[in-house]
């Protein structure tokens, strides 16, 4: 990158805001998911939004490429940077601006993590409720990019549900104020586009969020099961009950060892492990709670508890949100797929992702979203055995085929990113994707931010929509259209 | 926008698009309009009524080449929301498109055309007890594209959310003949751009609605709702405020105001008949010292009822924080008084209000849409016309739209670069 423009940037953003060291621009070179690694230009750490401002706007005069990163903790390589880019960092803008309790509001910048809103408002009986695994470290800014869900948002939403309005930075420097502290503002719902686009459509310098009310009484119950079909029925039971849980998670043998191995859960040891939790009034939760023991036990759950106090539902859920970690007790490399089926398919896919996993001599540890058909297999294998990687790979890609098949989606909440971008052809029809790119080019028409993610290929904006007609690079060979 | 020359102006200019109309969907799908099809004052030439989403998509396709100005229709309970249209050729009703396509029951989804009324859907839907949760105003005309596209939501928004919160997936045509559908079937996605949030509330200034795939839930077990009496707006609002800030879980909450009508706060409880009576007690003592008086069949409709006889009426949605919902009601009764204008809300606990305004004076009307919207829009909040008088001077339907409306233009353009969809009727005139 010119010396020149390096220069403006620091003038911008202050020595300590402008990265350019090779040994410290490794650390920006991937997030969450490692296997992708691009080393960037330079790394920006603006401290307002009139630097986040400033810094578009050389980007966009000159022509420079963008990734917005929060903690860096995303599965999909949604903040892996681009080559001859920047990266901006929104670390250092980690104020919490507003708390309105009276109207459930609190106005956030986009580095505040997750659990410190929580943390914030939990004295007056308040909590935020999309909480991702990672909801410890894990920014706002992240979330708005991936839409993050969470093993609560069964019940309560996403984080689309949870932000009302945004402040956000254009690609081309200007500034919007999209949605607000009100509802319904006048015209188009532009944070329900802006919040999931992972990066795509600009910049989030301030968020407005709506927080929750404690509920009165929160029960977990953990049920054992033979295994992950029984597990699957007992959810349909519940659910065709009329009952809506707070959360309904599951997980199978393999991923039960590996989160006792690491974190000592206690859980019993079965073939499908089911938490169901119910929140509300006491009376309602106690009532509801008997019911939801009873479809257990017919459907033949052996063992059950249910946990009660704080600290009981906190070791119940101390497994389940190590799980991932605790993977790496038991196989040196896995990858973590996030597709989704309708529930009922539970039990066909799974009986698929274990044949598929024999037929290719490959583990898979399986932790489920079970109330909303999310699944986490955890796909398992050994990068120094010659080929395990590739077919691991291939596994885990087919599993997301079985999802599409099944009429649900590639992702349910890591986002589509950098790792199943090519996925997106096969979820998608092209009119689809090109009404989604009509979106990017409303909000990014030059293509700088986040360029490479989402899309199986950037359109260009000048391009008319409508029936496809071959690119001459395709033509002649050079390019492939996926 | 481009303008394209209205097609309207030469009726031997117009044969071509007809005759093109008619061979898409069938010559007995095209027909003249008439008196009913009055849109907000104008009146357009013609009426389709396709019956596929591949003809909706072909017939948009072939209205915007020949320049012709579409203005979608469901029921058509609320066309007149919004401001008139600049121009206007043909209605385009997805009347036929009335199919609940599948009820996936163990799924807790449903898929089903745009044109099918919110009544019939939910009959379909209580066969395996349950139901979208929303209840807007005349289901049984309302259609799932009409509802989608005013983003109409009642009281149960406060406990299940709005439409946006519960559509999972949709189809669109757009004006090139493109049938695009985003999201899917299963209530956790998050490939792709949002756009069925996008299309929620667009006013079909976007792409026409042909179908949904919506979340559902359970049919409640047993209903119980109350209704206080309050001294004056504040005590309303304190318990508005307070049962929000308790553990309990309304699913109705709403406040019922209006010139020589004492403040009426109506709550509803769903759930077992244990956790229900649990509720009632809490309630009680955080209501009081309101006192509670009869309920009836009719609160939870007391929306429509601000649309009755609406000759010398407006009718407006306002948008306040909860915290506010006093405040900004006092404010109203004051203008009101000072104009001569006899008033009346219903406002829910998001903080969400309808008010219907009525006086001999329309201009009196006027003037103080004028102001409440500036004060609103002052403290972040907005005002939409939703109904005015006929004699009542022109008013913007929307209010501003902020730092956010080039956006909003530039999102218009990549979707209907020609203006094809409900010109001007829109924000901003979009």
């Amino acid at each position: 990158m010119h010396a020149r423009i390096l220069q403006e940037f620091r003038t911008i953003s202050g020595d300590r805001g402008l990265i350019t060291s090779q040994e410290e621009l490794k650390t920006y070179e991937c997030d969450g998911l490692t296997n992708f690694r691009v080393v960037p230009q330079a790394v920006l750490l603006p401290r307002s939004t009139e630097e986040v401002q400033a810094i578009l706007r050389v980007c966009h005069r000159e022509r420079i490429p963008f990734v917005a990163r929060g903690s860096g903790t995303g599965l999909s390589g949604g903040a892996l940077p681009v080559k001859d880019g920047v990266v901006i960092s929104l670390a250092r803008m980690n104020r919490i601006l507003e708390v309105d309790l009276p109207n459930a509001r609190v106005v956030v910048e986009p580095g505040v993590i997750n659990l410190e809103v929580t943390g914030r408002v939990a004295s007056h009986g308040f909590f935020y409720a999309p909480d991702p695994s990672s909801q410890s470290i894990c920014s706002i800014g992240g979330n708005v990019a991936e839409n993050s869900g969470g093993a609560h948002c069964l019940k309560y939403g996403f984080t689309t549900t949870h932000v009302l309005g945004l402040e956000v930075v254009l690609p081309d420097g200007s500034l919007a104020h999209l949605g607000g502290k009100t509802l319904d503002t006048p015209g188009y719902d532009l944070p329900g586009v802006f919040v999931g686009s992972e990066g795509t459509l600009g910049i989030a310098t301030k968020v407005t969020l709506r927080i929750v009310k404690r509920p009165e009484c929160i029960q977990t119950l953990l049920a054992a099961f033979g295994s992950t079909s029984d597990a699957g029925a007992a959810v349909s039971g519940i659910i065709a009950a009329g009952i809506l849980p707070a959360a309904i998670e599951m997980m199978d043998n393999l991923a039960i060892q590996a989160a006792e191995a690491a974190v000592h859960a206690n859980y019993p040891d079965c073939g499908g492990l089911l938490l169901v939790e119910l929140d509300g009034p006491t009376a309602e939760v106690e009532a509801l709670m008997l019911q939801v023991d009873e479809i257990c036990r017919e459907c033949g759950a052996g063992e059950i508890r249910v946990a009660q106090t704080e600290a009981e539902r906190a070791v119940v859920w101390k497994g389940r949100k190590a799980a991932f970690a605790a993977v790496g007790r038991i196989s040196p490399n896995y990858i973590v797929q996030d597709g989704v089926i309708p529930r009922t398919a539970l039990p066909r896919i799974m009986s698929e992702i274990e044949r598929l996993g024999a037929e290719a001599g490959i583990r898979v540890a399986n932790v489920f979203h079970a109330g909303d058909g999310n699944l986490h297999p955890l796909v398992l294998y050994d990068r120094r055995i010659e080929g395990q990687e590739h077919a691991a790979e291939i596994l885990a890609n087919r599993i997301l085929e079985l999802c599409i098949e099944a009429g649900g989606s590639i992702t349910g909440e890591h986002g589509v990113g950098e790792e199943k971008k090519m996925m997106m052809s096969k979820m998608y029809a092209e009119p689809d994707l090109e009404t989604m790119q009509r979106v990017r080019c409303a909000f990014d028409p030059e293509n700088l931010s986040n360029p490479t993610k989402v899309f199986p290929r950037p359109r260009l904006c000048g391009e008319t929509p409508g029936e496809y007609r071959p690119h001459p690079l395709e033509v002649a060979g050079i390019a492939e259209r996926f | 926008m481009a303008a394209p020359t209205s097609a309207s102006k030469a009726g031997t200019e117009i044969s071509g698009p007809w005759d093109d109309l008619k061979a898409i969907a069938g010559a007995e799908r095209l027909r003249a309009s008439g008196v009913g099809d009055c849109i907000a004052g104008v009146q357009p030439q013609m009426v389709l009524e396709p019956s596929s989403e591949a003809e909706v998509a072909a017939a948009l396709r072939c209205a915007n080449a020949h320049g012709l100005a579409v203005l979608p229709r469901g029921g058509g309970t609320k066309t007149g929301w919004g401001n008139p249209p600049m121009r206007a050729d043909l209605i385009l009703s997805t009347a036929r498109l009335n199919r609940v396509i599948e009820h996936a029951w163990a799924d807790l989804t449903v898929s089903v055309e745009a044109g099918c009324t919110i009544q019939n859907l939910q009959n379909a839907l209580a066969q395996q007890g349950q139901r979208i949760a929303v209840d807007p105003l005349w289901p049984e005309r309302a259609t799932v594209g009409g509802i989608l596209s005013t983003n109409d939501s009642g009281s149960l928004r406060i406990r299940y959310g709005a439409l946006r919160d519960l559509i999972i997936g949709v189809t669109i045509a757009l004006p090139d003949g493109a049938l695009a559908s985003s999201g899917g079937k299963v209530v956790k996605n998050v490939a792709g751009y949002d756009l069925p949030k996008l299309a929620t509330g667009a006013l079909g200034t976007l792409g026409v609605i042909t179908r949904a795939n919506f979340r559902l839930h359970p049919l409640p077990r047993n209903i119980h709702s109350f209704t206080f009496t309050t001294r004056d707006l504040a005590d309303a609002n304190r318990v508005m405020l307070s049962v929000q800030d308790s553990g309990l879980t309304p699913t109705g909450l709403q406040a019922r105001f209006g010139a020589g009508t004492v403040p009426a706060v109506d709550v509803r409880f769903e759930g077992t008949d244990v956790g229900l009576s649990v509720q009632a007690v809490a309630l009680r003592k955080l209501a009081a010292p309101a006192i509670e008086t009869a309920t009836s069949d009719s609160m939870w409709q007391a929306r429509e009822e601000l649309w009755s006889s609406t000759e010398l009426a407006a009718i407006v949605k306002f948008s306040v924080l909860p915290a506010s919902i006093a405040e900004t009601c006092g404010r109203i009764c004051l203008l009101a008084n000072s104009l001569d204008v006899r008033w009346h809300a219903v406002v829910q606990g998001t903080g969400l209000g309808w008010l219907r305004l009525e006086a001999s004076s329309a201009s009196a009307i006027h003037q103080m849409l004028h102001t409440l919207r500036r004060e609103l829009e002052q403290v972040g909040g907005s005002l939409a016309v939703l109904h005015r008088p006929p004699a009542m001077p022109t008013i913007d339907a929307w209010g501003s739209a902020g730092d956010a409306f080039p956006l909003m233009l530039s999102v218009k353009q990549q979707f209907d670069p020609r203006g094809t969809l409900n010109p001007g009727r829109f924000v901003g005139g979009i």
